[in-house]
């Protein structure tokens, strides 16, 4: 799946859990991707952040590299 | 078989607690305080003579028939308007009460046609009944002095007609209209001989306010109002009880059926969610099921662009299984999907999710409600724990305060609508949150005390500033929070919402809304009394759809407004099955109950039943297949009850993924938009056809019931059994409730339901189990059901939509009463006499602004796609939004629509589209393809001879 949609998707995601004062945002957008997101999706985010993950938002990029690490 | 005869008591019942017991012809009985003389009669298995009184409305005296005398009492008082006192002995029939009935019933008859042999209403009249019951023989008046027996009828409204001739000015209809459906469309004009009722300014029906909700005519007691079916097919002779195929108040109806064939559906007085009430669509837009237009036989073809080829069911059936299996083993096991719809029953909804996870074996499962409530589920359950509405309807009838948030019940839920506006004529205060003025704003004997009309997409900012009014004047309810929330996270939020930039004044440049308005609400919400929210898709439809149904959570938390009765949170669903349809499963990362598929105690179980293991990883929405249909992973989808190609945001997207696919399969009753794109066509069967359960918004698990036997020979739950059978994961059921067994067996809060509990019980609310056997009206009572309930931060975030010069308005969209959804059941019906097509309201400013007249041709352009509709002038709107609905595929409103959604659920944001609009000269280019397309793509081989 393309993954100009997923970085849009993801980035907005970020949003929220960036706004929560009580969580860890990294480990709630993770967490977030982990529940909602089929695999392939995951996948392709992952490889994409692999590559330097231009234009996903620093928080994201950090969940999404623990994605790829922990769950894939 | 039989007709189901409610009782009819007279007069409502009275809502007192202490009790009165007094004698009726020496017979002793016991009822409430306030009780008429007439109910308490019927009480005692005693009919007293009645024509003007009926139950559903209040007493009103005229007709002198109901006549009494009371022991030690002067005169003979009307039994409806007389209330029961203490140890009082009364007396219904004596010689003189039969000598006064004979002479009113004499002078109704000297005025009144009697065609009694050739009349519609032959056997279901009361006036008929009560010259019977009090033995009227003769009439001495004649014909031959004034009469109205020459009265003009009004046959104008599709549905039912108006014949003063038989008129008896009782008064039941404009106290119905009134009292019941709180239109006020009719009046009695004139006085004495010459009273006579009209609807409105001598207008003619379909002319008037008068919304067609059927109030009036079942309330008529004679053959004035009268169902138009019921003239031309007659009397029905039996009915079997089920639940309206439209939208989530999910009101109950007798079909009352001759033979096979549909008379007339009446509201079911028994009925939990509408008590006796209807609204246009379920009580007469029923004539779709039989409409010619229905595809009876099961259809395939190879490519789109071939003819339809009518097939038999096996052969349709083995073309979809031998198809989907090529597909997995050509693309892989996670190649294909399918979609469940609001608009199937649970049982059937099941049986899909069920194919999908257990047959296809991926969780590529998705539902409608994707598109309309996703966000209501995550949003509920976190800060609550259950993904549903907290209250029942009733609940309304004790709500001091109404916050409705981007809903339009009148139109969309327009039975709860009544019970709501009920509610808001004996007082209850109420404020609008919407951009547009929708009816409930003002309406006779209802009005608003605010109206927070803020720019479409900043809902967020709206509430966190009432949230802000209502910490920072010390308005919340500590005393709840510290027992019932995380006290911690309360604080947080509070420092939260204080914060300056979240209060009225500061966020007034976003929502547009005055400070001292969002001021004023909040007080009124915090401080009214029982405050109850509504809500409907212009809260969820948003990129921050999820968050302000979060928000919404926190300002009922805050104030101590949950878990009793009068306050909530409340989603009022669109289509009849949302709730269902989430309940069961249909989401690709939840089991039934909303069990998340990773939960290894849950999946077990279902491996275990279903024999067979499961994936554990979550799979696609509905926008993410069409996105993966574009790129070309993602290549056979099945798709039951659901048009995509209309009802999903924007269409050239939707219908790119689509076309990219080897195999689309479609059950549905007609070739709808999606059918355009399609290889096979399996035919579905109406909810006059089968037998199953919908779950209204109020979590209310009602029945649906076989009337007539399939049209096209299978009910959709054999049609997913076959399937399943055909790709080698056998399913074996003889009966709906089998299914509802083995979703009880499996599912926590639906263990108590079973098609004998809901025989015994009418319908029941979720939870239904040990703990609940009679069903849970009311959530949250004492504790919230996920332990403490959880405050969530909610920032406002702009959505990316925004104007600029290029699409300098907001379009929103809604539904208007007449149409359901996308209008492929209702456009085949009699509704299209109140809305023939979508059109643009648009501000008289910004009208005047771009030279547009009413009624004129404009184009509404987005940087998706651009479609031309007629214009409507309406101050509705406010200056810089314009709004559409998307009821028929001529217009296409989603080709405008655009792929933003929601943050944490994908519901696409159809609420904020930015557009210009443009005088045009009628249908856009792709308006015109598209209508080419669909002609070609719809056409049927002839037979081979
Ligand atoms: S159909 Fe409903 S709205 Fe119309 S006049 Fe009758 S009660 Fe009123
Ligand atoms: S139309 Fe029917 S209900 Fe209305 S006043 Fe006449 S008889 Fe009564
Ligand atoms: S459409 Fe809704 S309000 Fe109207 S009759 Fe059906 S369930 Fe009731
Ligand atoms: S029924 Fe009581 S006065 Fe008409």
């Amino acid at each position: 799946m393309s993954p100009d949609r997923l970085i849009y998707m993801a980035n907005q995601i970020g949003k929220y859990f960036s706004s929560q004062h009580r969580q860890d945002p990294v480990a709630g957008i993770a967490n977030h991707l982990k529940k909602f997101w089929d695999p392939s999706m995951r996948r392709t985010i992952a490889a994409y952040a692999d590559q330097g993950g231009a234009g996903l938002d620093p928080l994201v990029l950090q969940a999404v590299r623990t994605l790829s690490v922990t769950h894939l | 078989m039989t007709l189901i005869q409610e009782i009819d008591y007279g007069t409502p019942a009275s809502k007192a607690e202490k009790n009165v017991t007094l004698t009726i012809d020496g017979v002793a009985v016991t009822v409430p305080e306030g009780t008429s003389l007439m109910r308490a009669a019927v009480d005692a298995g005693i009919q007293v003579p009645k024509l003007c009184a009926t139950d559903s409305v209040n007493a009103f005296g005229s007709c002198r028939l109901c006549l009494v005398e009371i022991e030690g009492r002067n005169g003979t008082p009307a039994s409806c308007t007389t209330p029961v006192a203490e140890g009082i002995k009364v007396l219904t029939q004596t010689e003189r009460l039969k000598q006064i009935r004979r002479g009113v019933m004499e002078l109704y008859i000297s005025d009144h046609p009697l065609d009694c042999l050739t009349c519609a209403a032959n056997g279901d009249c009361e006036l008929q009944d009560m010259a019977g019951a009090v033995g009227l023989r003769e009439v001495r008046y004649g014909f031959d002095g004034d009469n109205h027996l020459k009265a003009a009828k009004d046959e104008s409204n599709p549905y039912f007609t108006f014949d003063p001739s038989k008129c008896i000015v009782c008064s039941r209809c404009v106290r119905a209209c009134e009292e019941v459906q709180g239109t006020f469309a009719l009046t009695i004009d004139g006085r004495g001989f010459d009273s006579k009722v009209s609807a409105g300014m001598d207008e003619d029906f379909i002319g008037s306010e008068c919304v067609s909700c059927g109030a009036c005519v079942q309330a008529c007691p004679t053959a004035t109002l009268i169902e138009k079916s019921v003239i031309e097919i007659g009397q029905p002779e039996h009915s079997v009880i089920t639940t309206c195929a439209y939208c989530g108040v999910g009101c109950s109806f007798k079909a009352e059926m001759r033979g096979t064939e549909v008379v007339r559906m009446v509201p079911y007085k028994d009925g939990k969610a509408n008590h006796g009430h209807s609204c246009v669509k379920g009580r007469f837009a029923w004539g779709y099921t039989t409409h010619r237009d229905r595809i009876l036989n099961p259809m395939v073809r190879e490519k789109i662009s071939d003819p339809w080829r009518e097939v038999s069911w096996d052969e349709a059936i083995a073309y979809v299984a031998s198809e989907f299996k090529r597909i997995q083993a050509k693309y892989g096991r996670n190649a294909v999907g399918g979609i469940t719809s609001s608009r199937c029953t649970n049982e059937e909804t099941y049986l899909i999710q069920k194919l999908i996870r257990a047959g296809f074996g991926n969780n590529n499962v998705d539902t409608c409600a994707r598109v309309c409530h996703s966000p209501t589920g995550y949003g509920l359950k976190e800060t609550f724990g259950t993904s549903a509405g907290t209250q029942d309807f009733d609940s309304v009838t004790e709500a001091d305060v109404v916050l409705i948030i981007g809903a339009n019940p009148t139109d969309a839920h327009p039975v709860f609508a009544s019970q709501m506006k009920k509610r808001l004529r004996s007082g209850a205060r109420l404020i609008v949150v919407d951009p547009r003025r929708i009816d409930m704003v003002r309406m006779p004997h209802v009005e608003a005390s605010y109206h927070l009309q803020l720019t479409p997409g900043t809902n967020v900012a709206l509430l966190t500033a009432l949230a802000h009014v209502i910490v920072t004047e010390g308005l919340a309810d500590e005393a709840f929070v510290r027992e019932r929330c995380d006290w911690d996270e309360f604080q947080d939020w509070a420092a939260f919402v204080a914060e300056q930039h979240h209060s009225p004044e500061a966020t007034a440049t976003i929502t547009g809304v005055p400070a001292e308005t969002v001021r004023a609400a909040a007080r009124l919400y915090a401080t009214g009394g029982n405050s109850a929210i509504y809500y409907g898709l212009g809260v969820t439809e948003h990129s921050q759809g999820t968050t302000t149904v979060m928000a919404m959570a926190n300002l009922a938390m805050a104030t101590g407004n949950i878990g009793r009765r009068g306050v909530g949170v409340n989603p009022l669903r669109g289509q009849n099955n949302v709730q269902g349809a989430c309940d069961m499963g249909s989401f690709p990362h939840e089991f039934t109950g909303y069990r998340h598929i990773s939960d290894d105690a849950t999946r077990t179980m279902f491996e275990a039943f279903w024999n067979v293991p499961l994936d554990p990883e979550p799979g696609l929405r509905i926008p993410n297949m069409l996105d993966a249909a574009v790129d070309g992973s993602f290549k056979a989808i099945y798709i039951e009850g659901e048009d995509i190609a209309q009802s999903d945001p924007d269409t050239q997207h939707v219908v790119a993924g689509l076309e990219n696919m080897e195999c689309v399969v479609v059950q549905d009753l007609f070739l709808n938009e999606t059918a355009n794109f399609a290889h096979v066509f399996l035919p579905g069967s109406t909810f006059l056809e089968k037998d199953g359960t919908f779950t209204n918004a109020e979590r209310r698990i009602g029945r649906v019931r076989k009337v007539m036997p399939s049209r096209s020979g299978m009910a959709d739950w054999e049609i997913t059994m076959a399937i399943s059978n055909a790709m080698g994961f056998p399913m074996q059921y003889n009966h709906p409730s089998e299914i509802m067994d083995e979703i009880a067996h499996l599912t926590p809060t639906f263990a108590g339901v079973s098609y004998d509990s809901l025989d015994a019980l009418g319908s029941v609310q979720w939870p239904c189990n040990d703990a609940a056997p009679t069903g849970t009206p009311i959530m949250h009572i004492d504790h919230f059901v996920r332990g403490k309930g959880h405050f969530v931060l909610t920032e406002y975030v702009a959505t990316d939509e925004r104007t600029g010069p290029r699409f300098p308005l907001l379009l929103t969209t809604g539904r208007i009463l007449s149409h359901y959804n996308v209008g492929a059941q209702t456009r085949r019906t009699g509704n299209v006499a109140w809305h023939p097509e979508d059109l643009l309201e648009i501000h008289p400013h910004d009208a005047e602004q771009r030279g547009v007249r009413e009624g004129d041709w404009v184009r509404l352009q987005s940087r998706s796609g651009g479609t031309s509709l007629r214009a409507k002038i309406t101050e509705r709107v406010a200056p810089g939004v314009v709004y559409t609905t998307f009821h028929h595929p001529e217009t296409q409103a989603n080709v405008v629509t655009t792929e933003f959604s929601d943050w944490a659920t994908n519901c696409p944001e159809y609420k904020v589209t930015a557009v210009q609009v443009s005088p045009s000269n009628g249908p856009t280019e792709w308006q015109s393809h598209y209508q080419e397309l669909s002609e070609h793509n719809r056409h049927i081989a002839e037979a081979a001879e």
